[in-house]
């Protein structure tokens, strides 16, 4: 039984360098990924006499606990459906029609993705809050509420329904079109095209979409924490309040472990069960793919329902920059600069906090991801199914979960690091991690493994291997894992909201605070702000990828 | 002095992906090499040629065994301080470097000066033919100048073994017949051994000092091109390389067997007693056809039968002949268009030289 785990220990020893690099990589994540976890079940069990099940009794005690997790669930499973249907449709026009504007609504359908979880919550303030330029101005309501069930579907919606259409896209744009010909040639109808071949065939992304939305809008913290309400109770927001309101960290942690078991379900499901069925057809011919399933009339429905969308992105922003540049919104419309000069005197520290956690957090992620994507996927060793777990486990811990994990394992000896620069520079590194692993073991797959046995062969060790070889093929998937980084860490609210400090206060935080103070104009103000330094990075990031995709375009021989 | 390169009792298990019984793809091998020689390993696929250069190069871990390079050890080594230059059915060219940079690599590793690296380099593109070369991408390159960069990536490094995986079996047949005399020049030139894995038996037949036949992870048989061709030891390796009849004859005496109603002398003589069964190889450009003649049998050298299909190729022609007390035999015969094409249906006499009867046990 232990042959082979030895006999695999015996080759990587070989190369010292490259076994201490495993146990580095190994014992880092154990600290920083599964001690936080286990740390906030064992807490959640824990009882002013020991260990028991008191903690999760009072689920079934208490109203507000038993309504936080049925409000958490029904608003998942509802975002995830209206979710994944506007990204499918969102997904179909943009990849298999042919239709004007498709690179202008494609970004537009991507900008929430790169903006704060909760843009779209302020938004939604300003246009229909208790001084909303709709519900106040243009139709005079003045005991309207969209704080609840409403608001915070909407504003799931509009954020988390383009990582639907992400998902969705390269599923539609894998369906091979020749099959549309072949049944249409055998006697189909274009009715019974779509939902006799393209649509079976993109179920398994359907579902796989549907389990990624239902995620991340049950760890999602920014949306219910503005627009929920106390008469609509949430997980994540609720396990927050426990924990810096009531200071009871036993309760926070058990509805943080209640939040954690369907998210935990829907990725094994996800990744165990439906990634493992689906048809992407991988063909060397590049296909027109323009679709005749769908009649005109089809076509330009569901056109509308993406410009719709699309305009609601603008919408949002501009109602932001509005807001932004607005002396009192809802009182007092005239122009002003206050807001952004509040931002830049007090808020600068924030600025160049987030700045620095970000910038010293992306290159970290970005270089671990490719280095663990690099040893699951090319080297043997005991662990290494371990390893691939436990580094992509981040996709299913919610952020609130972590955040908790990190106080409660970092606030005392071995490693004190609450209220310091590391924590969450830590913190982000291992949540960010997983995207560029994916990308990375993505592209490695698609790479023969002899180029790298070549260079070995020719005498470079593993890790020079790595560094003159492997890096610079996979340079694409590297690049976008830092994209995503850095976006993440931006952008985070989730864990990071835990974890400031007075010292190290991140803008999300601050945004959050001013909404909760009343003062919109200067959330809107900082959430610009914000906007602008992701979409920078954003390009110039993109710049350096172009110029790498370039180079990896000699892959392909 | 011990051999350039020693493989004792070499032996590669993998376990099955299902989890089941272990699968033995090199079994218990031992081979040696003498310096500078060229050696093939040639099978079907499947037959552990491919694992077993694998484990030279340090690319797979044997499960016992050991591989000496000279009177060095190195079956635990790791494939980069092992001193050999590998040769990739793939390729394996650097993407993202140019001709010169993958030429470059090993020295880089080496870390040789800027100026020797360079010499080298630009001597050996110049030796392969691709002197002008030297900046292009990989991607601008034909499959014949991949191959190169590859040939020149690993002799620049004057490694102590050269490896090579199957390295033409991406080429056109053309081309593949100029690569082949271009590596074999290259090598005794240089002189350097080499390990050369191939499934093709004309590949190995006409490139090698050695060829070593495997079939499922055991040797079969080494010997020189000629050897291996004309005394296989079994039925195996005697099928794999060209084409053989394989007849069941009865020993007449040490040096003559009875194969039907002929009897015809044997290339060895045959240590099974008179009267005892052997089977005989025939190949079938040893035949020879000639029309029956009106009266009869034309001696005892001479078999009977009648062709039952004939397909023209060209330099040559493939006759099955229906042969009396025998059974089908394919015959072949060159210069067809000379000697005029039989027809199915004609009687036609046969008659061999010497004959290799395979070993008995």
């Amino acid at each position: 039984m232990l042959r082979r785990p030895l006999q695999e220990l015996r080759v990587i020893a070989r190369d010292p360098l490259l076994l201490l690099l495993i146990v580095a990589i190994m014992a880092a994540l154990v600290v920083f990924v599964l001690v936080p976890v286990v740390r906030v079940l064992l807490v959640s069990f824990q009882t002013p006499d020991g260990f028991g099940l008191d903690n999760y009794e009072l689920l079934a005690q208490r109203r507000l606990y038993r309504n936080a997790l049925r409000n958490s669930l029904l608003v998942g499973a509802v975002v995830g459906v209206l979710g994944v249907a506007l990204g499918y449709v969102a997904a179909f026009v943009l990849t298999r029609t042919d239709v004007p504007l498709k690179r202008v609504l494609s970004s537009l359908m991507l900008m929430p993705i790169i903006s704060p979880p909760f843009s779209g919550a302020i938004s939604i303030l300003f246009l229909f809050g208790f001084n909303g330029l709709v519900t106040r101005q243009l139709l005079g309501l003045q005991d309207f509420s969209i704080y609840g069930f409403g608001g915070v579907v909407l504003s799931q919606v509009f954020t988390f329904a383009p990582i639907a259409y992400l998902n969705l896209r390269g599923v539609l744009a894998g369906i091979n079109p020749t099959l549309e010909d072949a049944a249409l040639n055998m006697g189909a109808s274009r009715w019974q095209v779509f939902w006799r071949v393209v649509f079976p065939l993109s179920i398994p992304g359907i579902a796989s979409a549907f389990l990624v939305v239902l995620i991340e809008s049950m760890a999602d913290f920014g949306n219910p924490l503005v627009l929920a309400g106390a008469a609509f109770p949430m997980l994540a927001p609720q396990a927050y309040l426990e924990i810096t309101g009531s200071f009871n960290l036993p309760r926070g942690a058990m509805l943080a472990g209640v939040l954690l078991l369907p998210s935990l379900t829907a990725f094994a499901i996800q990744r165990y069960y439906i990634s493992k069925r689906q048809y992407v057809t991988v063909t060397g011919k590049p296909t027109a793919s323009t679709s005749k399933a769908v009649s005109p009339a089809a076509k330009w429905t569901m056109y509308g329902i993406v410009v719709a969308f699309g305009l609601l992105v603008v919408a949002f922003y501009a109602v932001i920059l509005l807001g932004a540049v607005t002396r009192v919104w809802g009182f007092d419309y005239t122009l002003t600069l206050r807001h952004f000069q509040y931002v830049f005197s007090v808020g600068w520290d924030t600025i160049k906090d987030t700045l620095l956690v970000a910038l010293i957090s992306t290159p970290i992620s970005g270089v671990l991801g490719m280095l663990i994507a690099f040893l699951v996927v090319r080297r043997r060793f005991p662990g290494r199914a371990a390893m691939e777990f436990t580094s992509i486990l981040n996709f299913a811990v919610p952020g609130t979960v972590a955040g908790i994990g990190y106080i409660l394992a970092f606030n005392g000896p071995p490693l004190i690091l609450t209220g310091t620069l590391t924590i969450l520079v830590l913190n982000f590194v291992f949540r960010y991690v997983p995207n560029g692993i994916q990308a990375g073991i993505a592209v490695l797959n698609q790479i023969d493994p002899s180029i790298e046995e070549a260079a070995q062969n020719l005498g470079a060790s593993a890790i020079t291997t790595f560094r003159k070889v492997t890096l610079p093929l996979i340079a694409p998937a590297f690049f976008s894992g830092l994209v995503f980084a850095f976006v993440r860490a931006m952008t985070a609210i989730s864990a990071a909201i835990f974890l400031v400090s007075a010292n190290w206060n991140l803008m999300t935080v601050q945004i959050l605070n001013e909404v909760g103070s009343g003062r919109l104009g200067v959330a809107a103000a900082y959430s610009m702000v914000l906007l602008v330094i992701v979409m920078v990075a954003f390009g110039v990031i993109n710049r350096l990828v172009g110029r790498a995709a370039q180079d990896a375009s000699t892959l392909r021989f | 002095m011990p051999a350039d390169l020693r493989i004792l009792d070499l032996r590669k298990e993998f376990e099955s992906h299902d989890g089941g019984a272990t699968v033995v793809a090199v079994d218990d091998v031992t081979l040696e090499v003498e310096k500078g020689t060229l050696i093939t390993l040639l099978g079907p696929s499947g037959c552990g040629k491919t694992t077993l250069l694998r484990m030279i190069a340090g690319f797979e871990e044997p499960t016992k065994g050991q591989i000496w390079f000279g009177d060095k050890r190195v079956d635990r080594l790791a494939p980069n301080l092992r001193d050999t230059a590998m040769v990739f059915q793939s390729y394996a060219i650097f993407p993202h470097l140019n001709v010169f940079e993958n030429v470059a690599f090993g020295l880089r590793m080496k870390r040789l000066s800027k100026e020797q690296v360079a010499k080298q380099v630009n001597d050996v593109l110049e030796l392969v033919g691709l002197g002008h070369l030297g900046h292009r991408q990989p991607s601008q390159l034909s499959g014949g100048q991949q191959q190169r960069v590859a040939l020149a990536r690993s002799i620049v490094m004057e490694p102590r073994l050269l490896l090579f995986d199957e390295p033409l079996s991406n080429l056109d047949a053309k081309l593949r017949e100029q690569m082949r005399q271009e590596i074999r020049e290259l090598q005794q030139r240089l002189g350097i051994t080499s390990v050369y894995v191939t499934h093709d038996q004309i590949e190995a037949m006409s490139m090698s000092d050695l060829v070593v036949v495997m079939n499922a992870g055991r040797v079969e048989q080494v010997g020189t091109p000629l050897e291996i061709y004309a005394r296989p030891v079994n039925r195996f390796v005697a099928d794999f390389i060209g084409n053989a009849n394989f007849v069941e004859a009865q020993v007449v005496d040490a040096e003559r067997v009875r194969l039907g109603a002929a009897v015809l002398p044997l290339a060895e003589p045959t240590a099974v007693a008179v009267g005892g069964r052997v089977t005989v190889v025939v190949r079938p450009e040893s035949l020879e056809l000639g029309p029956a003649p009106a009266g009869g049998a034309r001696g005892e050298r001479y078999l009977s039968g009648r062709v039952t299909r004939a397909t023209f190729l060209g330099s040559h022609a493939e006759y099955l002949v229906n042969v009396e007390g025998v059974g089908e035999l394919q015959a072949d015969v060159r210069n067809p268009v000379q000697l005029g094409l039989l027809q199915v249906g004609d009687e036609v006499t046969l008659t061999s030289g010497a004959l290799h009867a395979l070993p008995v046990g």
